[in-house]
This record gives structure tokens, C-alpha cells and sequence, in this order.
């Protein structure tokens, strides 16, 4: 029964106190509605991303890249696009693609991405033999001793690929004995083992020239290591969106950032009425 | 005696894990390396402790007619049931990771997606916490404030273009990185010293045996 | 296809080599000629074989520092064609055997250029011999390529060595000794019985509010000490802070409930809670079954959670150890249902999330600071003044650094730090 005494709350108290739930509907609307419209949005390409779009058009065709996916399902709406857009250009390029896994689910999050790559169009035509052109080795578990043992020899610390072949039976493992043997290394990440293992282990041991991806919330721990061990670096998935766009692959996360202006500018917005709400009701309680 | 061979063996492995970092010679260059995979084992192990005593609490929850809820206990024990026969009888034996198999159409169309839901609450919660967090209460919460709005701003394309009168060099996205750079890194940095001095003082304190709770009773 | 020649440079006399490369440019000239009375507006020219370059010298191998004994740092002189002269050298093959004159297996290669490669291969003990071949690559007008390769004499003979210092750690050794001895150091002194000053926490002065809160209201307390495992000194100081709060809940007979996220965790929470209910004198209280085990997945753990929280509401939640992502799940929904929390982690990334969300935040060394401070025992809170005097040492190694890194700035000639050597004193804090 409602209590006759109560004094009826004010429009700003209402909203001091408003049930998160409105917020959650309106970030709903804000993350969804781009989602169903083709809205272009160019957006400034940064430095890291700059760099790294030259450093992997630098690399000749036919080269010898490694590829490392340390990442799982649920950063995957970050760096996914990323894994998208490298594997790309590796196609284009035609790299000899070599991938690897320190987390359990990378391996399979980089097949997700390299069939998605494959749909694309232009490479529609495209005949990749596995084994011969890319293969896919698989999860090692060790964190930073796989690294190290990669650096004398790849065959013991990846005896079979991810199907389970031994890798003495794949062409494209003729040759390749360490870490030395590759031309390049691509690393996504999200946390650990990931990009700073790689800097330390990879780069400063081996020499091996590197990018790297990462979440938003690791990119400012890594950026540090761009222009010295890093040769670019895209973060989070502004970083994504713009690497998609200076390598003319439009895909998800160009999509996705309409959507992230939108909910930021939400964000702000709910945060004005809050502090208005807050002045007002402090006022009037003072008052 | 209870207490005192664990704090023993905890002594004996800390000071010879501190040693070890400046001795390469054999055994001390690959004593960590022999610790992190005995710990390895032990952690496997201890996943067999974690499932069965999952399995316990659930039915004892389903079955337990007094608790309102005891169907969630229900749906952890077919969610077990299911993972663990699908992955071990129908998904090919030890290759049951490889694509298109039973357990992988189960980790991409079930695992995934619900991970990926779970993780997505942020974006909601963020919103709802920096509605509740970010008031203007003293100057430094204004200071924050202020913050907040230019990295936000900065952060998505759509800051630089609602300023793009502004040359370049002076955008939001150019004032967002500066702070992303330099005050918040200074912060965080100064937040890591106290905290790895922290673990040195608590390692310490572990190491020689003053801090034992964690070892249990007598 | 590429034909290869093998000739030890010492046996490679000078007029040879000349002969060959005269040899080079007539079948160039003749070509050349043949070509043009063929057609005289094309030129097309075929190098049959490039010439041999010179070969790298100064062959050494040397013993790789501050190992286990494994490796070995080959360095040679560059070829007098690398860079200059013939200009052909395309890269360096190291070579290693275990006798002057061979037989020799290919260790690894190095571009153009390079000086030096570590043998990281090598067994403790054994005598080693390295050479290098130099090899000069051409392209043909069908697209193949050529090569030409000379080996270098050997080098002496070199076995790796284990050592028993590593002396690239010395920096660290003093700093180890600094902080470590001062931690030690206090807490000598305070079993002297010396009186040391804490400031207040205010998140670890509110423990009691908060289980007193819950016991009023009649709901439960939710105590989560991290996700990470036993292994991460966040959880052992989460354990600990526990054990404190279990006993304040056992005196108040409030309900405690640990979820983890790790099964050690679980059991060391177990007997921690256990041993926290026999020293308040409750043992009866104890209920084994309310310390479980949820799962190790990241947002399986926070989903778990956050379905107990929205269902039983608790009144108090601690979040005490090592979070990633989920920190913002948990603590967002606990604020949901009106719970009393207090948060305390060491992650930097996750700490603003608990600041926003949570009534009191333990922010990184104060998380650590906590046992020390709920038990007031002296020696505890010795160790926290020693942590203070290793960071007043820090502090005061910064503002020198600063001011000494301000001087160079403007003082210094070159931009080359490695040129500095000594002077370079951001080297003497690097970690190797």
C-alpha cells in the first residue's frame, strides 16, 4: 500500500535513481541499429596502423610467415576482424602461411578466421593446398618454453599439426627448424602468452620482425614496444577497423565501429543527465 | 607437525626459486621449469577435485526438494553430461578438437556464443557503472570527468568528426592518446611499483613462514 | 638449376679466381656479340655461374654467457664482396662440426651483413668447430637462380661452459638485497616490540560493518578470493584476508559463502574457513559444503556467480585476489541487488572497474597490506614498513634518474645510446 507521507520524487530525482535497465535498452538500440544500415564512416588511420599495413605490404610474395593466435571466444568480437584482415593479406600476397596456437582455442578461432578470409571474392579462385601452402599446427601448451624451444627447433615442439599428421609429411615444414627460418610473425592476442611474450622471446632473442593485434585494454601496455621490437601494432577494434580500412578490406569491425561511436555517445549523454540530475537534486535538497 | 613440513617445504622452495634466477648452472637454470610442471600435475589433478565436487553440490541441489531453485542443478548436470559423453564416445577419439567434429559444433555453436554473451554484459554494465560513477562530487572526480569525455570521445571516429574544424595534431582522438600515454601510463605505473613491492613484502612474509593460514589448522 | 661449387678459400689461389671471373665476362661478351649480330636492337645476357665472392675470415667461436652450457656465439669477419667489391654476397650458412676438416652440418643461415649467430644447440663440453659459407646468388633469364658458395677456414676449437653466476643480473641481485633486507630488516626490529604507525584503510576498517550488515538483514556474506590459482600470490593474499573474515562471521554466526573458480582454492579456502571457526570458537558452525567449486572458465565462473547473487541476493561481497574481464560482471551485479562490497586486487586493468562498482576498493599493495593490517601483529606489520623504505629507495632512484636523464638531454653529443656504455644508466636496470 502506498505510503500517503511519501514526497513525490522530481523529475532529476527520478533519474538519479533510474532503473539501469532504460540504460541497458538504450545501449541495446545504440549497438544494434547500425548493425542494419550501411552507414560508411571513414575514420583516421593511426600511426601503429600505418606502420603496420607497411611492414606486411614490405613482405614479398611467396614469403614464409608465422602466424600465432593467442586469443579465445570472448575476445574474439575484438580480434577476430583482425585475424580476418592478416590472413588476408597473406592470401593476397601469397605467404607461405604457418599458424600456431598458445592458447587452447587459438587454433581453432584461426580456422574460423581463415575460412572467412576465403569468402571473400577475390580470392573465390584462389587453389591453396594444405600442407603445401598453409598448415595449421595446432595448440602447445608451455607459454613462453614453447617460444623458447620454437627458437632451436619447431619440428620437437610441434611434432604434428593440428590434424595430427606429422609435420615430416608436410612440404611446407621442409626446412623450417627454428625460429630463424621465418621471415616474418603475426601475433594476435589478448592477454597472456601474447604479444609481450613474443617481443621477448621472438623479437629480442631471434631478431624475428613482428605485428601484432591486441584488445583495447592490452594496447597500452604493448604500445610502448611500437617503432623498436613492434613494427605496428593494431588496438582493439579501432585498431581493426582501421587496418581494414588502409588495406582496403572493409569487413566487421569498420561495421562494428559505427556502432561504438553510437553507444559512446550514449554513454555520454546518460553521463550529462546524471550530473545534471545530481546539481539539481543536490540544489534543491540544500534549497 | 602439520604446520611446520609445508612451511618447511615452502622455505626450501622459495629461497632456492630466488636462487635460481642468478644461477644458470644445471640443476638450478631448470629447477623453475621442474616446479611449474610438477605444479602442471598437480593441477590436473585438482581438475578431477573441481568436477566431481560440481557434480556433488549440483545434485545434491537438484534433489534437495527444500531449494527453490534446484533446477539450475538440473541444467548443470545435463550440460555436463552432455560435453563430457559427446567429447569422449562421438567426436573421433583424441581428435575430437578437429574441426567438424561433434565437440566442435558444440564449442562453436553453443560454448562460444555463450561465452561471447557473458563477455558482451560489459558493454551494458559499463554504461550503467559510469552512469553511477562519473559525478562531478569534488574537483578530482571532475578532473576524471573531463577525462572520461575526451578518451570516450576521442576513442570513436565520430569525436574527430564533430571537431573537424579543429587542425590536426589538436583533435580529440590527438587529446586522447596524450592522455592514454602519459598521465594514465605515470598512474599505472606507479600503481605496478607499490603492487610488485607488495608481493615482495607478502612473498616474504609467506616465505619465512609468518603468514601460515592458508596451510589450515593444526 | 643452381650448380655449387665448394672450394676452401685457402686452396683458392688469386689467379684462379680471376681466371674464372675472366671466364665470366667472355661468355657475357659473346653472348653479348651473338646476340646483337642476331637482332641489333635486343641484348640479352646470360650469366652461366656468378662470381665467386671472398670468403668470410676470422672465424671464431665463443662461449654464450650466463647459460646452462647450451650455447655458443659463432662471429666472423664479413666477405670483402659483402657490401662492396663483387657486391654479390646474397648470405652467410653457419657450419658446425666436431673436427677441423669436417664433416660439417648446416647449423643455420644469416643475411648479408650480419656478423654473428648464436649456436644455441650446443652439449656442455664438447669441442665444436664452425665455418661459414659464403653464398653468392645470381638470377638466370629463366627466373631460377644460382649460387655460388665458398667456405671459410674453420675456426679453433670452443666447448660451451655452464656458469655459476649469471652477471648480467647483478642489478637485480642489489635490488633484491636492498628490498628484500629491508622487509627483513623491519620485521626484526618490530619483534623488538617497536610500535609502528598504519594509516587507516578505509575498505578494511568497513570488514565488520559489513558482516554485521548481513547478519541484521539475515542474508548471506559472498566471499570470492580471485579466479586465478594457488600459484598467484593475489589469491594466497585473498586466503588470507579470508581467514579474517570467516572469523569476524563466525563470531557474528553470519552465513559465508566462498564460490572459487579453482579447486586448490577450494581446499585451501576449506581449511582456512575451518581453522578461522575453531579460533572464534564456533567449530560447529562450520559447513563444508558452503565453500564450492564452480568452474575455471572465465564467464562460466561469472555467469555462476551472478545467477547466486540475483537469486539469493546476499548483503556483503568481498572480491579479494587476482580478476580479469569478469571483475565488472561480478561487482555490477552485486551493486544490482544492494550488497555491501568491498574489492581488493593487484590488477591495474581491472581496478577502475571495482572503483566504480564497489563501496571500498583495496587498490593493488593494499590488498596485500590487508593481513598485516586485520591482525595487527607486529612482525606483520614490520614486513609493510620495510615495504615503505623500498619504495622511498625507489623514489629516490627515480628523481635522480629524471635529473640525470634531464642533463643528458640537453648535454649529451650523440643520440646513440649504445655508444654511451657506462653512461647509458637506463642499461643498468634493464633485466637479462
Amino acid at each position: 500500500m502506498a505510503d500517503e507521507q511519501t514526497p513525490k520524487l522530481s523529475f532529476w530525482q527520478k533519474m538519479l535513481a533510474i532503473d539501469r535497465r532504460a540504460i541497458f535498452a538504450f545501449i541495446f538500440v545504440a549497438l544494434i541499429f547500425p548493425l542494419f544500415f550501411e552507414i560508411s564512416q571513414e575514420i583516421p588511420v593511426s600511426n601503429d596502423v600505418r606502420m603496420l599495413h607497411e611492414a606486411l605490404e614490405a613482405i614479398p610474395d611467396g614469403a614464409l610467415v608465422l602466424y600465432s593466435f593467442d586469443y579465445d571466444p570472448p575476445s574474439a568480437p575484438e580480434l577476430q576482424p583482425m585475424a580476418i584482415a592478416v590472413i588476408k593479406a597473406g592470401l593476397r600476397k601469397k605467404w607461405r602461411m604457418v599458424y600456431i596456437g598458445l592458447w587452447p582455442q587459438g587454433p581453432i578461432q584461426c580456422d574460423m578466421a581463415f575460412r572467412d578470409a576465403m569468402l571473400d571474392e577475390r580470392f573465390k579462385d584462389l587453389k591453396l593446398t594444405y600442407g603445401t601452402d598453409y598448415v595449421n599446427l595446432g595448440f602447445q601448451s608451455g607459454n613462453e618454453a614453447v617460444m623458447q624451444r620454437m627458437g632451436s627447433d619447431i619440428p620437437g615442439t610441434f611434432p604434428r599439426d593440428f590434424r595430427g599428421t606429422p609435420v615430416a609429411q608436410l612440404p611446407i615444414m621442409n626446412g623450417i627448424r627454428n625460429l630463424g627460418n621465418f621471415d616474418f610473425l603475426i601475433n594476435i592476442s589478448s592477454g597472456y602468452p601474447g604479444t609481450r611474450e613474443w617481443v621477448q622471446f621472438g623479437v629480442d632473442r631471434f631478431g624475428l620482425p613482428m605485428v601484432s593485434g591486441s584488445t583495447a585494454v592490452q594496447t597500452t601496455e604493448v604500445s610502448p614496444y611500437v617503432g623498436r621490437q613492434l613494427k605496428g601494432l593494431m588496438g582493439g577494434m579501432r585498431g581493426a577497423a582501421e587496418y581494414e580500412q588502409i588495406s582496403n578490406n572493409p569487413g566487421r569491425a569498420l561495421k562494428y565501429m559505427v556502432g561504438q561511436s553510437v553507444a559512446h555517445v550514449v554513454v555520454i549523454f546518460f553521463i550529462i543527465v546524471g550530473n545534471i540530475a545530481y546539481f539539481a537534486t543536490r540544489k534543491r535538497n540544500q534549497g | 607437525m602439520r604446520r611446520e613440513i609445508p612451511t618447511a617445504i615452502a622455505f626450501f622452495i622459495g629461497v632456492v626459486c630466488i636462487f635460481q634466477f642468478f644461477i644458470p648452472h644445471w640443476p638450478f637454470g631448470t629447477l623453475v621449469d621442474t616446479f611449474s610442471v610438477w605444479f602442471q600435475i598437480l593441477q590436473s589433478f585438482a581438475i578431477w577435485l573441481g568436477a566431481l565436487n560440481l557434480i556433488k553440490v549440483s545434485l545434491e541441489k537438484s534433489l534437495d526438494k527444500r531449494t527453490h531453485d534446484r533446477w539450475y542443478g538440473w541444467v548443470v548436470m545435463a550440460a555436463f553430461t552432455l560435453i563430457f559423453v559427446v567429447g569422449m564416445f562421438f567426436s573421433g577419439g583424441r581428435q575430437f578438437q578437429e574441426p567438424g567434429s561433434e565437440f566442435d559444433y558444440l564449442y562453436r555453436h553453443l560454448f562460444t556464443p555463450l561465452s561471447s554473451t557473458m563477455f558482451a554484459l560489459l558493454a551494458f554494465y559499463v554504461a550503467s557503472a559510469s552512469y553511477r560513477a562519473f559525478r562531478a562530487r569534488t574537483r578530482e572526480a571532475t578532473l576524471l570527468l573531463i577525462a572520461a569525455f575526451i578518451v570516450m570521445l576521442g576513442r570513436a571516429p565520430i569525436g574527430d568528426q564533430m571537431i573537424a574544424f579543429v587542425p590536426e595534431g589538436y583533435r580529440l582522438s590527438d587529446m586522447a592518446s596524450w592522455i592514454m600515454t602519459y598521465p594514465q601510463i605515470a598512474g599505472q605505473r606507479a600503481i605496478m611499483i607499490g603492487i610488485a613491492l607488495g608481493i615482495i613484502s607478502a612473498s616474504m612474509r609467506l616465505i619465512l613462514g609468518l603468514e601460515r593460514s592458508y596451510l589450515g589448522s593444526e | 638449376m643452381a650448380e655449387r661449387i665448394y672450394i676452401p678459400a685457402s686452396q683458392l689461389g688469386r689467379a684462379v679466381r680471376q681466371s674464372v671471373l675472366a671466364l665470366a665476362v667472355l661468355l657475357c661478351v659473346v653472348s653479348t656479340v651473338s646476340a646483337q649480330s642476331e637482332s641489333p636492337d635486343t641484348i640479352s645476357l646470360t650469366i652461366a655461374q656468378p662470381p665467386l665472392p671472398n670468403a668470410a675470415t676470422n672465424v671464431v667461436g665463443s662461449d654464450g654467457l650466463n647459460d646452462d652450457g647450451g650455447s655458443i656465439v659463432v662471429t666472423w669477419s664479413k666477405s670483402t664482396d659483402d657490401g662492396a667489391g663483387l657486391n654479390n654476397v646474397a648470405s652467410y650458412r653457419i657450419l658446425r662440426g666436431t673436427s677441423p676438416a669436417g664433416p660439417f652440418d648446416t647449423l643455420g643461415s644469416a643475411a648479408a651483413g650480419q656478423t654473428t649467430f648464436t649456436d644455441a644447440n650446443a652439449v656442455e663440453g664438447t669441442e665444436y668447430y664452425y665455418a661459414i659459407l659464403t653464398v653468392a646468388m645470381a638470377p638466370t633469364t629463366d627466373g631460377a637462380a644460382t649460387a655460388a658458395l665458398v667456405q671459410s677456414d674453420p675456426s679453433p676449437s670452443v666447448r660451451a661452459t655452464a656458469q655459476w653466476f649469471h652477471t648480467g643480473r647483478i642489478n637485480m641481485l642489489i635490488a633484491t638485497i636492498l628490498l628484500c633486507g629491508s622487509v627483513i630488516y623491519f620485521i626484526s626490529q618490530a619483534k623488538a616490540g617497536k610500535a609502528l604507525y598504519i594509516r587507516k584503510i578505509a575498505g578494511l576498517e568497513a570488514v565488520d560493518e559489513a558482516v554485521g550488515r548481513a547478519t541484521e538483514m539475515g542474508r548471506k556474506i559472498m566471499y570470492i578470493a580471485g579466479t586465478q590459482d594457488m600459484n598467484e600470490v593475489q589469491t594466497l593474499a585473498g586466503i588470507t584476508i579470508l581467514g579474517r573474515v570467516a572469523k569476524v562471521a563466525a563470531e557474528y554466526d553470519a552465513h559465508l559463502e566462498v564460490p572459487t573458480s579453482r579447486a586448490m582454492v577450494m581446499v585451501a579456502a576449506r581449511e582456512t574457513v575451518k581453522e578461522a571457526y575453531l579460533n572464534a570458537g564456533r567449530p560447529d558452525a562450520y559447513r563444508e559444503e558452503r565453500i564450492f567449486y564452480v568452474t575455471e572458465d572465465q564467464f562460466g565462473f561469472a555467469a555462476g556467480i551472478d545467477g547466486i547473487v540475483t537469486r539469493e541476493k546476499p548483503a556483503a561481497m568481498f572480491f579479494m585476489g587476482a580478476f580479469y574481464a569478469e571483475s565488472l560482471i561480478l561487482a555490477e551485479t552485486g551493486n544490482s541487488v544492494g550488497a555491501i562490497q568491498i574489492a581488493g586486487t593487484a590488477m591495474p586493468a581491472q581496478l577502475p572497474f571495482f572503483v566504480a562498482s564497489c563501496d571500498y576498493t583495496l587498490i593493488g599493495e593494499e590488498l596485500f597490506a590487508a593481513s598485516a593490517y586485520l591482525s595487527k601483529e607486529p612482525k606483520l606489520l614490520g614486513s609493510l614498513k620495510g615495504q615503505d623504505v623500498g619504495k622511498a629507495i625507489i623514489l629516490a632512484t627515480i628523481l635522480i634518474g629524471i635529473v640525470l636523464t634531464s642533463i643528458g638531454a640537453v648535454t649529451l653529443k650523440t643520440s646513440d645510446l649504445d655508444k654511451l656504455g657506462w653512461y647509458n644508466i637506463g642499461r643498468w636496470f634493464e633485466v637479462r
